[in-house]
């Protein structure tokens, strides 16, 4: 059994990749319908660092959702509440911006500890804990904020979360140097590995799939990321929020794919009696799901504030309502037990290309509500009705 | 003759890539107790599940006649208006409800207005639950009444959707002998008023005692149909009849070299329950087991044989424990099953699918889950060691699979108990607690799951072995434990004890209470 007969089953490709091929159809379809205004380089650049702050939260609510189908309403919240503290303290209060950065986060943090406290070992459920959340947090925001706007200017702040990075002698021209440069080396890395990868297991005598299909999979990898840092290094080149985005993304996945510690959320979701008796504490598992969220939220009202360059008392409004429903456009379990962190970033993205296709269009903001809704309901219906076919209960 | 009331022809179903029934054909006749026997997997569920529409008309092929009229159910409704009632294994009852809610669940009884008449809902409940010898109010919720009790409000309910065949899908499976031999009763008195049952079961001297035909089946095809004082009807038939060959030795054979040391000792074991604190699960039980030693633990259900282990198991049952827990020799404080398990304990949960396995998840992973730091560096998994050790403890327990990468929901009966015994093999215990260890699988399975047991103690470990079957802990211990009602009522080497001592204890002590 090491090769496997290269006999091509469609529907199962269809199913097993339908929301990429979802997120394919509607990127070429604005991409006609906005005459393809939407694939120019700012647009491009700019998509995933609008949908920076839901990729971010959603790496944390994925873990939630993991533990079985639980959610954290509260982060909306927590931004205005952390957005509000950094501005205030940096502008009204002149404080360094690294100091005030550090204390956010572990303001974040503490309020993840406090949610993860009720709701991993008092057991009192995630939901009516973190809309108590989202009711408080909401409101100390606003009082931070005394229900004002509050502006950041501060240089050192900005730096840290959204300048674009400038090296000298390479990003001085129309073409920036330095995407083009990272994206040939992120390619290049994303070849070799597949191919080394491959030669450990055959060495092993593991059963791996056809060579045609992992080096047609990584090589379309490697071309997007080729296409994408070309469309970066014509714009304003790579941004610091980018990289906070990609690294936030890059260490989930890894946490949820690799670890011991990631495996135990889905153990949880999937049995939670069993994982007891397996000798996993699962109490300190929903704990820190929910104490990862809230320091996630911290970090994401940073990035937020630091974008848009100031916080009000609405700052972060339904933010919540975008990572839930990319997680579940993502294919993650409403059940909780299976979900991954590709998954969850197709969903953010279908989501982006779906905002902004509309917005370039000028289509009232009202459809956009009534898309996103429509979206996640098929992607759900989808994937409970193929699963069920498929002979999974 | 009697009358023919249910024959099914030439039935052949198939699902994505199997082929569950092939050419089955069942003739049912009026006022018999009919028992269909299989192993796992061998299709009876699925057979059932076409008479009663489960399946509806078309997803088959073959045909369904019942009291002689061609049959084409398209819904389970369809089959219940002409009389045709299952009782699934998993009771379907809803334990927030009362009884009567329950039984009347789909079908209310309405008045002119279109409400509920709960007067009439009440009276009827009452009405069919006598039929069946309960004597509770109709209004008692689910929930505060026994398994057994459970087991005859869906025969209640099926009375009251005028049942003429009763299916009966493992009835017993969840009952202790008493309660099983109640409901075996009743079905007996029932069959003498008319009733036609088709009873599914893996427990042969319930057949015995009860049957007047049996349909064996096996890979999805009917074997053959014994009939009560014409055929032999005796197990070691019906067992040749299941497995295609004859099974001289039910259990097998094993060296007896319990070695002097003691491995596991309680003193003084006293168990609360956890939500009412002055109701006492286990009353002051000592006992001890020895290297290379199975010891069995008997009693009906609720005896606190479950709970006893669970406690010792990290406390992961009960509230306030007392008592001294031994292993080694060594005095022992367990708070976690994490610390059971490091300890070399191990606990093979009672219902493999609700606390043993994650069903959703490959064999891999749930065979690692209980000591996934075996195949960590610093915190991440080595697929590659993950992947070896599945397959080792795959090969070692026997356990059928295309690959170690199936889902564990999709394996049969005893499939899936190899699975729970690998992933707790993986632990390398030195005490090994197992619970209702062939529950529900086929009677290979079992045999097999028994050579693993032997293989174990004669590795020097010892045994916990909570059974409801007698014949299995007779067959199987070195020792028995005689638990009832949260007491130890005797200790007894097996070479003197019969099925009958050990349900002498029990009943004698039930007596005095």
């Amino acid at each position: 059994m090491t090769e496997r007969k290269n006999s091509f089953d469609l529907v199962k490709f269809l199913t097993k990749y339908a929301m990429v091929i979802a997120l394919v159809v509607v990127f070429v379809l604005f991409a006609v319908l906005t005459k393809g205004m939407l694939v120019q380089p700012q647009n491009m650049s700019n998509l995933l660092l609008q949908q920076g702050y839901v990729l971010v939260l959603a790496c944390g609510m994925l873990l939630c959702i993991l533990t079985g189908g639980n959610i954290d309403l509260s982060v909306g919240s927590v931004i205005c509440l952390v957005g509000g503290i950094a501005a205030v303290m940096v502008t009204n209060m002149h404080m360094p911006a690294i100091p005030v950065i550090l204390l956010c986060l572990v303001i974040g943090l503490m309020v993840g500890l406090w949610q993860g406290y009720w709701i991993g070992y008092v057991r009192i459920p995630p939901f009516i804990t973190t809309l108590g959340g989202m009711f408080i947090f909401r409101g100390l925001g606003r009082m931070v904020l005394d229900s004002k706007t509050v502006a950041i200017q501060d240089p050192t702040f900005l730096n840290i979360f959204t300048a674009y990075i400038k090296i000298p002698g390479l990003d001085d021209g129309k073409i920036k140097l330095s995407p083009i440069i990272v994206g040939v080396v992120v390619a290049a890395w994303v070849l070799l590995s597949t191919a080394k990868s491959r030669r450990d297991r055959a060495k092993k005598g593991y059963r791996q799939n056809s060579a045609l299909a992992d080096f047609t999979k990584s090589g379309i990898i490697a071309a997007l990321i080729l296409w994408y840092c070309w469309m970066l290094s014509q714009y304003r080149g790579i941004s610091v929020m980018l990289l906070w985005v990609v690294a936030i993304c890059l260490i989930y996945n890894f946490i949820t794919a690799k670890t011991a510690f990631g495996r135990y959320f889905y153990a949880v979701g999937g049995n939670e009696k069993a994982t007891k008796l397996s000798g996993i504490n699962t109490d300190k598992i929903y704990f820190l799901a929910y104490a990862n969220m809230g320091l996630l939220a911290g970090l994401c009202g940073l990035l937020v504030t630091a974008r848009l360059g100031s916080v009000d008392g609405n700052a972060g409004t339904s933010y919540e309502m975008d990572a839930i429903g990319s997680c579940f456009i993502g294919g993650a379990s409403a059940y909780g037990g299976s979900g991954t962190v590709g998954g969850v970033v197709i969903g953010a993205l279908l989501l982006g290309v779906i905002n902004m296709g509309m917005s370039i269009m000028g289509l009232p903001d009202a459809w956009k509500y009534v898309i996103k809704g429509g979206v996640l309901l098929i992607a759900v219906i989808f994937d409970v009705v193929t699963s069920r076919k498929s002979g999974s209960k | 003759m009697a009358d023919v009331i249910l024959e099914m022809k030439s039935i052949t179903k198939e699902f994505p890539g199997v082929k569950a029934l092939d050419n089955v054909n069942l003739r049912v006749e009026a006022g018999e107790i009919h028992a269909l026997i299989g192993e796992n997997g061998a299709g009876k569920s699925t057979l059932m599940n076409v008479l009663s529409g489960t399946y509806p008309a078309g997803s088959y092929t073959g045909d369904i006649y019942y009291e002689g009229k061609l049959c084409q159910f398209k819904t389970q409704k369809d089959s219940e208006a002409l009389g045709i009632v299952i009782i699934h294994q998993e009771l379907a009852l809803i334990p927030l409800l009362s009884i009567g809610e329950n039984m009347f669940l789909g079908n209310e009884i309405k008045n002119s207005m279109g409400y509920i008449d709960w007067d009439r809902t009440y009276s009827e409940s009452e009405r069919h639950m006598r039929q069946v010898g309960l004597n509770e109010s109709a209004q008692t919720l689910v929930k505060d009444i026994g398994t057994g009790k459970q087991q005859l409000v869906e025969i209640a309910k099926a009375f009251s959707k005028k049942v003429k065949l009763l299916i009966l899908d493992e009835p017993t499976s969840s009952l202790n002998d008493e309660d099983a031999k109640m409901l075996l009763d009743l079905l007996i008195e029932f069959k003498k008023e008319g009733l036609t049952s088709i009873i599914i079961t893996h427990k042969l001297n319930e057949i015995i005692y009860c049957a007047d035909k049996a349909t064996i089946i096996r890979d999805g095809s009917t074997i053959e149909t014994l009939v009560k004082g014409v055929d032999e009807f005796s197990e070691d038939r019906i067992i040749k009849g299941m497995v295609g060959r004859s099974m001289e030795d039910r259990y097998p054979v094993r060296e007896h070299n319990v070695q002097p040391e003691v491995n596991l000792e309680v003193k003084n074991w006293t168990v609360h329950h956890p939500l009412y604190p002055e109701r006492v699960v286990d009353d002051n039980i000592s006992f001890h087991i020895r290297k290379g030693e199975v010891v069995g633990f008997s009693g009906l259900q609720g005896a606190g044989r479950t709970e006893l282990a669970m406690s010792i198991f990290g406390r992961s049952y009960g509230a306030g424990i007392t008592g001294e827990l031994y292993i080694g020799g060594q005095k022992v404080d367990l708070r976690s099953p994490q610390e059971a398990i490091r300890r070399g304990l191990a606990y093979v949960t009672e219902d493999r699918k609700t606390n043993g396995l994650i069903l959703g998840e490959s064999i891999r992973f749930n065979t690692t889950l209980a000591r996934l730091d075996k195949v960590c560096r610093g915190g991440v998994i080595d697929v590659d060691q993950e992947i070896g050790v599945a397959e080792q403890m795959t090969k070692d327990m026997g356990t059928k699979t295309p690959t170690i990468e199936q889902r564990v929901g999709n394996l049969s009966g005893g499939n899936q108990q190899k699975a729970l015994l690998g992933k707790w093999m993986f632990t390398e215990p030195d005490i090994l607690i197992m619970d209702e260890p062939t529950r529900g699988i086929d009677v290979g399975a079992k045999y097999e799951i028994y050579c693993l047991i032997n293989q174990m103690v004669a590795q020097g470990k010892s045994v916990m072995m909570i059974s409801s079957e007698l014949p299995e802990l007779l067959g199987m211990c070195d020792r028995i434990y005689v638990m009832n009602e949260g007491r130890l009522l005797a200790e007894l080497d097996t070479k003197d004890a019969t099925q009958e001592t050990i349900m002498g204890y029990i009943i004698r002590d039930t007596n005095k209470a």
